[in-house]
């Protein structure tokens, strides 16, 4: 924004000595409490992440008054705990089924089932779905907590049709989060198929239909390759989002049974604050961090060969 | 003018970064008092409440701030501490368990009280053993204990009665508990016949009223003092990982979605036992408060259908029962800008009259001489007798600062044989290289 700002700054060649200056302070005025507060609030964190994750810092006991350095302990020992790749493959088939595959389709068949429909019938279907994502996390958790729990809703429902009733929660923690997740999730996906769909001329549509393309071939040769930078952004966007999920997961089953559906942000949490060890929770953080960056330069990668 | 441009952003953002700082700069007239209310356990809020007034009456000028926690004991544990972390959040009284002390003197977040309590005529009244509990690894004393408790088998007589188990119940040996819950599950199908905590959501409960109870009553404790180590692996601690396998796949204790529901404990003294559909409990000699007049879910007939039996050894080795004790105190802050203020609320809680009322209602065993020999406190509970009477063969959790920690893996294992996930052996090689690496496996010793 501000490369753009400056490039377009009118008549440089007018007023050259005062035109930059006024321009360096007209861009940095502006920007200062936004930049302070970013400074203070998001690159202070993450600097303080980075300390800490060399430290022994804890919340109780001798290091939580005077941490030392450790090196690299926190990862040597994160490397070598059996939960915490439990928790890695759990985050991963968390994030592909709740995001790229539940979150991301549904939302991209909502959009289009939507497209050409009379005003009323996308107005109640998109408000139901974007009721769902408007809902705080915490809400949207307890919801189907008490939807799944033991003496649950579905359960009731079931028994009542003469069916047997299931310790969901217990019995398939991960499917149940999942479920809830893309529940919550779906209407941002659908939403953003929406704008990109509208923009997908409809003449291309009937010429191909014209030439005898059947609905899936005009799905894949036209309508896809024109939504594909949509589909990057939002991908890239819910992945990121879905990786630190931590609220559903943790009113819903706590990570567990045991650690069943411990996902990494649960793991950091249950280190951090539950076993006192805050360094080592910080730790956790930066290999987060570092697989969000990771997810994040793919996308971008692919975003800027599209163009 | 830009300069005056600067100066307002200046201004601005500095103003919004003191209202994100919390503000709460005021002074050291007002005490925060950081204490915990969750669930049933209500009675400790009831009376600083009662007490703000009285208090402030009494002192002129210092106001009382009571922030009531929330959270289940593991939860609140972190939300004091990291409240410990800041000076404008950190609490001049807080309510402190016995067993983390130790750790968080090693934090400095906690003030030492005997420049106080060798003026307080009552500290007299606190008998030694009381006060060694109190007492950090420095020597000096860091909290006035509000009472203290026990542990041990609750039963329901209806179900014990209808499933042909003859009363009073006392039971002699691990396999006589195991015994009578086979029973209840074999003629009273719609009761669910024991009941202990296990795993995470409970915290501390797990660990004490759970895995501990069990353990201090097999050959093999948690702590051997005489050789300064812990002990892992030993055959106790297998066996008691075994015990918790054996009730859960069994059936015999509530469905583990249930077993790990945060809020357990309520589930169990408000609805379980009261609608007769909990067996046997194993838990603490406070339970009955809850059914008190002054309680949470009164029940006044609960004894004529609730009786209490001592938990026996594995395999009925003297003294034949086993408890375990821990107990609560008032603790003052490290931080505190007006530490005298602070005592002087410590000791109006804690002095005779309100020790003696928070003990009937909290349903406390009474840690004051003056308060134990009160006839107000004996007639208050027909069972306080029986709880007293179990110090005789209790424990207590090894007083250091890495229990904490320790307790936290116990918890993590325990959960994992309850589900299924972990064997008992594996659990017991998972819980000593837990132990081993918090402690350096040199201050680590193999038994069994």
């Amino acid at each position: 924004m501000a490369a753009s700002a400056s490039a377009a700054s009118p008549r440089p060649a007018a007023r050259p000595a005062r035109g930059r200056r006024g321009s360096a302070l007209g861009w940095a005025i502006p920007m200062a409490p936004a930049a302070g507060l970013l400074a203070l609030f998001f690159v202070g964190p993450i600097l303080w992440c980075f300390w800490a994750a060399f430290t022994n810092l804890a919340l109780t006991g001798a290091s939580a008054s005077d941490p030392e350095m450790v090196g690299l302990a926190n990862f040597r020992e994160m490397f070598a705990d059996g939960d915490f790749y439990s928790a890695a493959m759990l985050t991963v088939a968390f994030v592909a089924g709740s995001a790229i595959i539940g979150q991301n389709c549904l939302g991209l068949i909502l959009a289009m089932l939507m497209r050409s429909r009379k005003a009323v019938v996308r107005t109640v279907v998109g408000g139901i779905v974007v009721s769902a994502w408007v809902v705080p996390e915490i809400v949207a958790g307890f919801m189907w907590y008490a939807f799944l729990a033991d003496e649950g809703t579905l359960n009731s429902a079931l028994t009542a049709v003469g069916l047997p009733a299931n310790e969901w929660l217990y019995e398939l923690p991960l499917l149940s989060v999942i479920i809830a997740n893309v529940w919550r999730g779906t209407a941002f996906s659908m939403l953003v198929y929406s704008a990109a769909l509208s923009e997908v001329p409809d003449d291309l549509h009937e010429a191909a239909a014209v030439d005898g393309a059947s609905a899936v071939q005009r799905l894949r040769h036209i309508t896809l390759p024109l939504i594909k930078r949509a589909a990057m952004t939002n991908l890239m966007t819910i992945t990121l989002q879905t990786l630190s999920v931590f609220t559903l997961i943790f009113v819903m089953t706590g990570g567990g049974p045991g650690i069943k559906s411990q996902t990494l942000p649960l793991y950091m949490y249950q280190e951090a604050f539950k076993f006192s060890q805050l360094g080592y929770g910080t730790a956790v953080a930066i290999v987060m961090l570092t697989i969000g960056a990771v997810f994040s330069a793919i996308y971008l990668r692919l975003l800027r060969n599209e163009v | 003018m830009r300069r005056f441009i600067g100066l307002a952003m200046a201004a601005g953002l500095a103003v919004t970064m003191a209202g994100c700082g919390g503000g709460s700069e005021s002074g050291s007239n007002e005490l925060k008092i950081v204490y915990q209310k969750f669930g049933t356990y209500i009675h400790l809020d009831v009376m600083l409440r009662r007490l703000k007034p009285v208090f402030e009456q009494q002192n002129p000028g210092v106001k009382l701030k009571l922030i009531p926690v929330t959270a289940n004991d593991a939860d609140y544990f972190s939300k004091v501490n990291l409240m410990r972390r800041s000076a404008s959040s950190a609490p001049d009284v807080v309510y402190e368990d016995t067993y983390v002390i130790n750790s968080d003197v090693k934090a400095g977040y906690l003030r030492p009280l005997d420049e106080y309590l060798n003026t307080w005529p009552d500290w007299g009244q606190f008998p030694d053993s009381v006060k060694q509990g109190v007492k950090a690894l420095d020597g000096k004393i860091y909290g006035v204990p509000m009472g203290t408790d026990t542990r041990g088998l609750w039963y329901n007589k209806t179900i014990l009665k209808k499933a042909g188990v003859t009363l009073p119940w006392r039971p002699k040996t691990w396999d006589d508990v195991l015994a009578t819950a086979r029973q209840i599950k074999a003629r009273v199908p719609d009761a669910t016949p024991f009941n202990m905590y296990s795993g995470k959501p409970a915290g501390e409960a797990s660990s004490m009223q759970g895995y501990e109870m069990l353990l201090y009553g097999t050959d093999h404790e948690l702590y051997n003092s005489q050789s300064a180590k812990w002990v892992a692996p030993s055959k106790g601690m297998t066996d008691s990982f075994r015990f918790i396998k054996t009730v859960f796949s069994e059936g015999l204790a509530p469905k583990p979605a249930v077993a790990l529901d945060k809020n357990l404990n309520t589930i169990v003294t408000t609805q379980l036992f009261p609608k007769n559909k909990l067996g046997i409990a194993l838990d603490g000699s406070w339970l009955s408060s809850t059914w008190q007049k002054a309680g949470e879910a009164p029940w006044p007939e609960w004894q004529d259908t609730i009786d209490v039996a001592p938990m026996p050894t594995q395999n009925g080795q003297a003294p034949g029962k086993t408890s375990m004790s821990g107990g609560w105190t008032l603790a003052i802050g490290a931080k505190s800008k007006n530490p005298g203020a602070a005592w002087k609320f410590v000791a109006l809680a804690l002095n005779r009259e309100n020790s003696l009322n928070y003990a009937t209602t909290a349903g406390q065993i009474a840690v004051r001489d003056d308060v134990g020999k009160d006839p107000a406190y004996l007639n208050a509970n027909p069972t306080n007798k029986f709880w007293t009477d179990l110090v005789s063969a209790t424990h207590y959790r090894p007083a250091y600062a890495e229990y904490p920690e320790i307790s936290n893996q116990i918890q993590k294992e325990m959960e994992s044989v309850m589900t299924g996930q972990e064997s008992p052996e594996e659990a017991t090689k998972r819980l000593t290289e837990s132990i081993q690496k918090i402690v350096g496996a040199e201050k680590v010793e193999a038994a069994g």
